[in-house]
């Protein structure tokens, strides 16, 4: 509480203002950024001048209609355009200030700095344990002590742990749906990324295993900086912090959640998320 | 006014479009209560009065229906932008409704007091006059809404300056009577609560011309005063 006018009656009148706390992206600190990115998928033109600033330990929404280009350009972030044939990118991105299409990039340290969740959950047919060490043991770590250490911090980050700490050498693909997907969120989070991609993470899953991805989504922000990409509009307006609407390959409108579901500032951007014809 | 697409699902463009609709109705059925109210009370005609004491239950009713109405709509479609304030602007224009619909009756009981009571020359002119000034602000407050005009809803706004002088005009003379002629304390201080009753349904009516700009505008102008109104509508 800010001062003693503010008491009275013993209720804390400071509590009943309008929350302060409204999100600004220019207080915010930008981890990734595009500027003017174009994409092309051979003569076809993906994603059209695209600039936009994700800032750092928020969670930012893309959200659009299909075939808009948000999972195209979420894939750019860690490069996975690469693997495309016929892909070819104009324009820059960065991460903390570097160029990730640099010559000098070791992809392989990208996308371990950019982890990525898909929309099916898509375990690696071993043991619970080893799907989460698999990431660490690529990376060369042996010492045992220290993997059983990071698998625990993982799925209890991941809010798995109780759920599997009596299992954990059982195979992952007895897990349930929404168990898998919180398995391959442990399992990317277990080598520290800065950044975690979420591709339509809970559109596979039921509503309850549907509200403990976004639960943990919400726990995740306090580390890693979240992207995520999702066709359930109302879990783009629970989950994140920061919604950006695309459509036709471009970037219409990126704001502030509450005000992108309040009092959008693009006639296109109401229409979409009122579910109206343009 | 801007123009609207239409939602994909035709259900619910349908379950807004009545949702308005009933709201215009209320404002409908409010609008008349005023006029009535204060027809009855100039007149004398205790008649008139009593029909509007008894109407006031629809009135509530209505204000009721719409609510679950707005509740039914936000629970089944999780609106949102637009949509959203409209729900937001129209449970909280029916509260302003409401409250309005309690003030005529209010002021129908004192039409009743009245009529028992020595009338004056002047049959009341001075709060039938006070009365017209509310009615039509009422009125087009109700206007706006049914064109999402937030233009218009300034303007109606306004003329609440108006009706808190008039209304100050009536308080003074009021108390110029009763000094005059103490005999006429007990009438005039229920002209005095009538007055009041009418100043305060300018006040709703200003309330809902604010409720009008949050949903074309999407920004909350309470307790701004009127050039903050003004500059958001431009904007």
């Amino acid at each position: 509480m800010s001062s003693n006018s503010g008491l009275t009656h013993g209720v804390n009148l400071d509590a009943l203002d309008r929350k302060q706390d409204v999100m600004n992206i220019n207080d915010e600190t930008i981890c990734l950024e595009t500027k003017s990115l174009k994409l092309f998928y051979g003569d076809k033109q993906a994603l059209q001048d695209i600039s936009i600033s994700l800032p750092e330990k928020r969670v930012s929404a893309f959200i659009g209609p299909s075939g808009c280009g948000k999972s195209t350009l979420l894939r750019c972030f860690n490069r996975m355009n690469d693997l495309v044939d016929n892909c070819r990118i104009e324009g820059e991105i960065t991460l903390d200030g570097g160029n990730i299409y640099d010559k000098n990039i070791d992809v392989a340290n990208l996308r371990r700095r950019v982890g990525m969740v898909f929309q099916k959950p898509n375990p690696f047919p071993k043991s619970i344990y080893e799907n989460v060490a698999y990431g660490l043991r690529l990376q060369g770590v042996k010492n045992r002590r220290l993997i059983d250490e990071q698998v625990e911090k993982s799925l209890h980050g991941a809010a798995l742990w109780d759920e599997v700490k009596d299992r954990l050498h059982d195979s992952a693909l007895g897990l349930s749906g929404g168990q898998q997907q919180r398995l391959v969120i442990a399992r990317a989070i277990a080598i520290e990324p800065e950044v975690l991609l979420l591709d339509e993470p809970a559109s596979a899953l039921d509503p309850i295993s549907t509200l403990k991805i976004e639960e943990l989504i919400h726990e995740l922000k306090d580390n890693y900086t979240i992207v995520i990409v999702t066709h359930n509009m109302q879990q783009a307006a629970r989950v994140s912090d920061y919604t950006a609407f695309m459509y036709m390959g471009e970037l219409i409108e990126f704001g502030d959640t509450d005000t992108i579901f309040t009092n959008p500032g693009k006639k296109q951007t109401e229409d979409y998320i009122t579910g109206r014809y343009g | 006014m801007e123009t609207r697409g239409h939602h994909i699902s035709q259900r619910f463009d349908a379950e807004l479009e009545d949702v308005r609709n009933r709201v215009l109705a209320m404002g409908g059925m409010v609008e008349q209560q005023i006029s009535q109210a204060i027809t009855a009370l100039a007149e004398g005609d205790t008649k008139l009065a009593d029909t509007v004491i008894e109407n006031d239950i629809q009135v509530n009713r209505a204000e009721v229906a719409i609510d679950e109405e707005c509740t039914h709509i936000i629970a089944r479609r999780q609106p949102a932008a637009s949509d959203l304030r409209l729900m937001i602007a129209v449970i909280k224009t029916i509260t302003d409704l409401e409250r309005i619909g309690d003030q005529a009756e209010r002021i129908a009981r004192m039409g009743l007091r009245l009529a028992e009571k020595e009338r004056p020359k002047n049959q009341y002119g001075e709060i039938r006059h006070i009365g017209e000034l509310v009615a039509k602000m009422v009125h087009d407050a109700l206007d706006a809404f049914a064109r999402m005009d937030a233009e218009a809803a300034v303007e109606v706004a306004r003329q609440d300056l108006k009706i808190d002088q008039e209304y100050d005009g009536v308080m003074r003379q009021a108390l110029t009577f009763m000094m005059e002629d103490p005999r006429a304390i007990t009438r005039m201080l229920d002209v005095m609560w009538t007055a009041r009753a009418i100043e305060r349904i300018g006040d709703h009516a200003k309330n809902i011309c604010e409720y009008i700009i949050y949903l074309v505008k999407g920004k909350d102008v309470r307790h701004t005063g009127i050039e903050k109104m003004e500059t958001e509508v431009k904007r």
